[in-house]
């Protein structure tokens, strides 16, 4: 654990800019690491019980509820979909994709109460079976405080050529 | 790097129960697909529902040419070639919108979107010169039923209907789980890229041998009992209805439950408002029976695939790439259904789906299988057996067997000799 995030403030008004930024990145790359190793259980663990995991498709201001996207989970489908992962017969992961990825341009949007809302940007070099993918995503975060370290509440990974044709997505993005 | 440039005869590589992998990865033998078969049988196309206005249109394909399906203002579908007649130029560069004429960037030329060329710009240039003539290409036929547009870019051959033959019946069948009849395809397509040859698709589709190894992962996850479908003791039937359609029908495992909604994992006091608008539309036994049923499982030659509660659309880009294009089955009238139809849809299928990710995984492993010179021969002999006609006439085996992929190459034979 961050020995910052030990510290446990209540208030996420009330910390400096820099102070802010500093944790949400510090959070921001935790779920880096965990994805690109694919360190399953712990991933999952960062989900809130009211989480939305969304990759849209055919644009990044469509309508989930009523039109198609690449991935869009509620809580108990990221647990089938981490579930699913873990069996070893999950054959698009078997073997696992190989992951680095970099985020960067992250920006605090607003602060509600225990929420922050972020962007960032994300590149993602996979290396498969198939061959070698670029991933770049312009992503957008809502992230809650609980007991002093941040949770994922809302995750929604904007591919910019997510109007095209992609390859299998089959990771943690 | 060079190739051998001697295309073999075909029907020296497929035999009754067992083909030769060059067919995958040869790209003489693709182009001549695209001759044979993409350029003359009927393609499926898109559906009604996607231009449902005067002046809509819809970018789609016939293998890698794009087509423009267009709903005219007159209110009639058109499906036209999207290349300007003068310098060959892309002339829509857009998905989809609403628009009466079509103007190419390039020197301005404008179309109606009937095709015909309404004006040169600068025309003194053109004095003399007849506007008659100089439209933009078409799909010589198009064949519409109950919604799903076909088009074939042969001006002769046989017709929709001839062609559909006993498929229409899944057709029929997938339209009546609809309360209105109609299906209305409102939620866009994901479209997944596939290194891979299409034909691992084609066939696949109605391969009943797979899914309790390719999806054990997810069955045992989610505790699923479709894998006892695809068992040694299943019921349901692999069929081969000519022309290159297949299916894998459940409907004798639904019926032996006999239990409405249980093809779709659900029940009647789930969705009361489908089942109640089924039951107004149809009758308490026929909505039953229609309910017990399900949505069929059909391939339709060569690019359109029922799912039961998705629709795919095959397009083969070249020898080794293709792009699965996948949207929910959406039923007029019935928007209780038709979320649990997007949600099951979204979780199961596309780039990211708990399903076809790991089909897509095969397909690609399947290619480069195929790219290995020994064994040059891939074996369907499965069930051969125990094939048997149904009461159609139609050939038909356990769940498990390869009648329809011994069905797909029969007519793939037909059409790449004629």
């Amino acid at each position: 654990m961050d020995p910052m995030l030990a510290e446990k403030p209540v208030d996420l008004a009330a910390l400096s800019p820099v102070d802010l930024h500093h944790r949400v990145a510090q959070f921001l790359y935790l779920e880096a690491r965990l994805q690109d190793t694919h360190a399953y259980d712990a991933w999952e663990q960062l989900w809130e019980d009211d989480a939305i995991y969304w990759v849209p498709a055919n644009g990044h201001d469509t309508d989930p509820e009523r039109q198609m996207s690449i991935l869009y989970d509620n809580r108990s489908r990221i647990k089938v979909r981490v579930e699913q992962l873990k069996t070893g017969r999950r054959h698009t992961q078997t073997p696992r994709s190989e992951l680095a990825r970099l985020i960067s341009n992250i920006e605090v949007v607003a602060v509600e109460g225990a929420e922050v809302s972020v962007r960032a940007n994300v590149l993602i070099y996979e290396d498969n079976l198939r061959g070698e993918t670029l991933w770049a995503a312009r992503n957008e975060y809502r992230l809650r405080l609980v007991d002093g370290a941040f949770r994922l509440v809302r995750k929604k990974i904007g591919l910019v050529n997510n109007a095209r044709p992609v390859f299998t997505l089959s990771f943690l993005v | 790097m060079t190739e051998t440039s001697t295309l073999p005869r075909i029907d020296s590589l497929i035999e009754p129960a067992r083909v030769h992998s060059r067919l995958y990865t040869d790209r003489e033998i693709f182009e001549e697909e695209m001759r044979r078969i993409w350029h003359r049988t009927w393609v499926y196309i898109g559906h009604e529902s996607e231009v449902p206005n005067a002046n809509d249109y819809v970018t789609k394909s016939i293998g890698p040419t794009p087509v423009l399906m267009v709903r005219d203002r007159q209110g009639e579908i058109r499906l036209l070639l999207n290349k300007c007649p003068h310098r060959g130029n892309q002339l829509c560069a857009y998905k989809q919108g609403n628009r009466a004429t079509f103007t190419c960037p390039y020197h301005s030329w404008t179309f109606a979107n009937t095709g015909e060329l309404m004006g040169y710009a600068l025309p003194d240039g053109y004095e003399g010169v007849s506007k008659a003539g100089v439209g933009l290409g078409k799909v010589a036929r198009i064949g519409i039923y109950r919604g799903f547009v076909f088009g074939s870019m042969a001006a002769e051959g046989p017709t929709l209907m001839e062609h559909l033959g006993g498929a229409k019946a899944a057709l029929d069948q997938l339209c009546d789980n609809s309360p209105t009849g109609e299906l209305e395809l409102t939620a866009g397509f994901l479209q997944h890229r596939t290194r891979a040859n299409w034909k691992f698709m084609l066939e696949n589709e109605t391969d009943g041998y797979h899914p309790g190894f390719v999806h054990a992962s997810i069955f045992q996850v989610t505790k699923s009992g479709i894998a006892n479908l695809y068992g040694k003791d299943s019921t349901a039937l692999t069929r081969d209805y000519g022309n290159g359609h297949t299916e894998f029908d459940l409907r004798p495992e639904w019926r032996r439950l006999d239990t409405p909604l249980k093809w779709f994992g659900t029940s009647e006091e789930r969705l009361p408002e489908y089942t109640a608008a089924m039951k107004a539309a149809y009758g308490d036994d026929r909505a039953r029976q229609i309910m017990i049923d399900g949505s069929p499982h059909t391939m339709i030659f060569p690019n359109l695939f029922i799912a039961e509660i998705q629709l795919f659309v095959l397009q083969p880009m070249a020898v080794d790439e293709t792009i699965q294009h996948v949207t929910a089955v959406q039923f007029k009238g019935a928007p209780d259904i038709n979320r649990r139809l997007r949600q099951q849809t979204m979780g199961s299928v596309g780039p990211a789906g708990l399903l076809l990710a790991d089909d897509t995984e095969m397909y690609e492993r399947n290619h480069r299988g195929a790219l290995i010179h020994d064994p040059e021969w891939l074996v369907l002999s499965r069930g051969l057996h125990r094939e048997r006609r149904d009461e159609n006439g139609f050939r038909v085996a356990h769940s498990t067997d390869e009648v329809p992929q011994r069905g797909i190459w029969r007519h793939y034979l037909s059409l790449m000799q004629e």
